[in-house]
């Protein structure tokens, strides 16, 4: 079993509209991926937090369908 | 509260450092487990570890109480902490080794 990293972009962007999200396929196998997120939504927020929300927009789907999620999260730069 | 939580309660509360992980420090049966291992004993800090595979009930248990769908899970002083590509970001940015002496927790690193 396994997601198509297009199909995990879509997701995440749902749950978090304003997000930049870059996927990498680390094993070239379409089941342990990287990601890394970028939204203004998570200024000021705690990492345990900013997780949160992705593993939100991921639904049940994180820990089952797909097992390896690297996550990265941060705010964009303040302009 | 249910049992579970009340049994989750009562492991993050009974040691300082608490990784809830697949596996043992000695065997982790997974990669991201094995990378949690690594990072507390880099850090030279003595910590308790909870095998999920061993127990069903904890490993379902833990998903609901911390709010966080995957293996491994770090508790410091009965606060979540984060898993393990949070472990890594903030052991290479210092922010863990931070957390520890704000906790008054020893290292050696």
């Amino acid at each position: 079993m396994a997601m198509a990293a297009d199909q995990i972009e879509m997701l995440i962007r749902e749950g978090i509209p304003d997000a930049h999200v870059e996927i990498t396929d680390l094993a070239g196998d379409g089941d342990h991926y990287a990601a890394r997120v970028v939204s203004a939504s998570f200024r000021g927020m705690p990492r345990v937090r900013q997780h949160q929300a992705v593993y939100a927009a991921l639904g049940d789907r994180m820990g089952g369908v797909l097992h390896a999620l690297q996550l990265t999260t941060a705010a964009p730069p303040e302009e | 509260m249910s049992d579970v939580n009340t049994k989750i309660d009562g492991i993050v509360q009974g040691s300082d450092v608490l990784l809830f992980m697949k596996g043992t420090p000695m065997f982790p049966q997974c990669g991201f487990s094995s990378r949690a291992i690594a990072i507390l004993q880099h850090l030279g800090v003595e910590f308790g570890s909870v095998d999920v595979l061993q127990d069903q009930e904890v490993r379902q248990g833990i998903k609901a109480y911390s709010d966080w769908p995957t293996i491994p899970q770090l508790y410091v002083k009965g606060e979540f902490v984060g898993g393990s590509d949070i472990m890594m970001e903030m052991y290479e940015s210092g922010e863990l080794k931070t957390l520890l002496d704000e906790k008054g927790v020893t290292h050696a690193a």
